[in-house]
């Protein structure tokens, strides 16, 4: 298959290894995969902080980007940017009182392995102890249900711990950890003592935004549990990266 | 006089002192799990869950895009039946209302949400009257007028509904004089044949099969019970909130609190800077859908959630709180837009649209903050960040972007190949 990576702005510039993983990982199952370089951001930070005439000008430039090129499907490793094309930006349009340009359809990427590609065993190797944080928009935005887990278990020498509570949002919220970061902190807090108790050493998730908040306060906490994308893991060691 | 309760600060800042409050915490927490655990066990065991929660919703959408004849029926047949119907547009004309027709009497008054929105028991305190405010535990006042709210009316028979796990309000039914009861406009539904999925739905969506005390009370009965039957209809911002095309799904509200207990906000916080009640997702979008987004305070109840969608999840009415969060966050954004000064926020969030809005603008903005992210990194994790964002590393550090961005090192692949 011919596939374009969405790679979403914020895994562009603080995530890179990310979207590598995929370019990887794709790859390795025998599909091509392209960037279109003129991509940038989806428009959901804007349109959930409402910035609704903002948000619909980034909503039709990623129309713009994806619409053409003939790719067979658009995937990325971001949940909540899969989420904001596949939900919100209809929302988008339809506030605007545009109609929503067609699209290929938009994949996130544990999507795309189990229902598109029919894959779960992906030939990786881990051997660390792993919990799963299902983010609230690969759960409830998305219904990602159990993929991301059914490609965990499939990777060898992997341990694989459940987080008690795990479906309670981490409180990044966007824009909400700097407006409300107090209740925002009150919620990783309690997040990062339930991972904390499953002793893993590595958390994981479809959404580098919602690790970024989780990895940051058990960083801040000198934890020694690392964050990682489930590409990551999936994809396994960059050689000579 | 009257006194309806009124967000009058900020959430962020009205959430602090509840944050700190260990034993608040700690009660809400278990309160909401246990909730939770019960609510979950009575769904899972009702294998039409999404049929009943389908018909609440058209049930609630029908009868409010015809709420002013269904509310005329409604009159009718309360009227037919012997009572009386009040009409008050705002809280404060709501709340003489119910003092009036007490008279200065005391009066049982069992707590209601509606009652608690109007401030009802100032007004009726300075009109004279003594409240009683009946609990499971007290004893039963002796009292001959009696003030309750009310969960569903019936327009085809002028019926009210009461659903409670005490009898608090099922015991003011036998007061000798008048009884009042308030209600929003919302409340209603059409017909008696109605209440069949409302009744089904209701009770597991607060975590049980059945509610121990189901009351049905319907005008006067000449030589048994209450000699006078009021129904004080409430407006205060209702039909405000139905004229919002996206807004006006939350007034299917029917008040299980179900989003309440699974709202990881509102479990930190407890209702107390949501400011007025009920609080929580709900709350959130009523206050500023009810009285508009001009306040610092209201305006700020849109942004008190961290759109997790646990509320649109459980909601009986199929209430999308989440989606209408977002409608209001941009409601404050655009009322913010016409002010001569921008705010900061608006700069910020212009200038990031605009940068992105173009790749070349975009990948020079890149290099240029991955430089400036990395002077402030020490081990590859900044550990504070200047001005507003420092919010996020008060107690949280960030990673330190990667000297080389994915669309760089994707140009120097092909490059190299
Ligand atoms: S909005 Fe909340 S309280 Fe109202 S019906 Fe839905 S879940 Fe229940």
């Amino acid at each position: 298959m011919r596939v374009a990576l969405f790679v979403a702005c914020y895994n562009d510039a603080l995530f890179p290894a990310t979207g590598r993983a995929v370019v990887r990982l794709l790859e390795r199952l025998g599909h091509q995969v392209v960037f279109p370089a003129a991509q940038t951001c989806c428009g959901q930070m804007h349109w959930s902080t409402g910035y609704r005439a903002e948000a619909a000008a980034l909503a039709s430039g990623f129309a713009e980007v994806f619409s053409g090129g003939g790719f067979d499907a658009v995937v990325t490793p971001s949940a909540s940017c899969a989420a904001a094309v596949r939900r919100d930006h209809a929302r988008i349009f339809r506030a605007a009182g545009r109609d929503a340009p067609p699209l290929p359809p938009v994949h996130e990427l544990t999507e795309f392995l189990v229902d598109v590609l029919g894959v779960t065993d992906v030939g990786a190797s881990f051997p660390h102890r792993v919990a799963y944080h299902p983010t609230c928009h690969a759960t409830r935005a998305l219904g990602a249900g159990d993929r991301p887990l059914r490609l965990l278990r499939a990777v060898r020498s992997l341990e694989l711990a459940e987080i008690p509570a795990a479906d309670e949002c981490c409180g990044f919220g966007g824009t909400f950890a700097l407006k409300n970061a107090d209740v925002s902190v009150a919620l990783v807090a309690d997040k990062v003592r339930h991972i904390r108790a499953t002793a893993a050493d590595v958390v994981c998730a479809v959404d580098n935004s919602c690790l970024a908040h989780i990895g940051g306060a058990l960083s801040r906490l000198r934890s020694g549990v690392r964050v990682l994308h489930l590409a990551d893991i999936l994809a396994g060691p960059e050689d000579g990266a | 006089m009257t006194a309806a309760p009124r967000p009058r600060l900020r959430f962020a800042d009205a959430a602090r002192p509840a944050l700190a409050d260990t034993a608040l915490r700690r009660d809400l927490r278990d309160g909401a799990a246990a909730v939770r655990a019960r609510r979950a066990a009575a769904v899972a065991e009702t294998p039409d869950w999404a049929e009943l929660r389908a018909a609440g919703r058209a049930l609630k959408d029908r009868t409010l895009l015809n709420l002013d004849a269904c509310l005329e029926r409604l009159e009718r047949a309360v009227t037919a039946a012997g009572g009386t119907v009040h009409w008050a547009v705002g809280a404060a004309e709501a709340a003489r209302t119910v003092a009036r027709l007490a008279g200065g009497a005391a009066v049982a008054m069992p707590a209601a949400p509606v009652l608690e929105e109007i401030g009802a028991a100032d007004a009726l305190a300075a009109a004279g009257s003594t409240v009683h405010r009946t609990g499971a535990d007290a004893e039963f006042p002796a009292v001959r007028t009696a003030v309750t709210g009310v969960d569903v009316m019936v327009a085809e028979t002028g019926a009210m509904v009461l659903l409670e796990w005490a009898g608090d309000a099922r015991r003011c039914l036998a007061v000798p004089d008048a009884l009042i009861t308030v209600a929003g406009i919302e409340q209603v539904v059409p017909d008696r044949a109605d209440l069949e999925v409302l009744l089904r739905s209701l009770p597991r969506s607060a975590g049980e099969r059945l509610t121990p005390a189901v009351s049905v009370w319907t005008g006067v009965a000449p030589g048994d019970g209450p000699a006078a039957f009021h129904l004080v209809l409430v407006d205060n911002g209702r039909t405000r909130a139905l004229a919002d095309e996206i807004g006006r799904a939350a007034l299917r509200c029917v008040g299980c609190a179900a989003c309440l207990d699974v709202c990881p906000v509102y479990e930190r916080t407890g209702p107390g800077p949501y400011g007025a009640p009920p609080g929580g997702p709900i709350g959130a979008v009523r206050v500023p859908l009810q009285r508009g987004v001009g306040s610092a305070a209201t305006a700020s109840l849109p942004f008190a959630s961290t759109l997790c969608g646990a509320c649109a999840d459980v909601c009986p009415v199929e209430i999308d709180i989440p989606e209408v969060l977002v409608h209001l966050r941009g409601e404050v954004v655009d009322a913010r837009r016409g002010r001569p000064v921008p705010t900061p926020e608006l700069a910020v969030m212009r200038a990031a649209a605009w940068t992105m809005g173009d790749p070349q603008r975009y990948e020079a903005a890149l290099r240029g903050g991955v430089r400036w992210a990395r002077l402030l990194s020490r081990g590859g994790r900044i550990r504070r960040l200047p001005g507003r964002f420092g919010a996020w590393t008060d107690a949280r550090d960030l990673p330190a972007p990667p000297a080389r961005s994915f669309r760089v090192w994707w140009r120097d692949r092909a490059g190299a190949r």
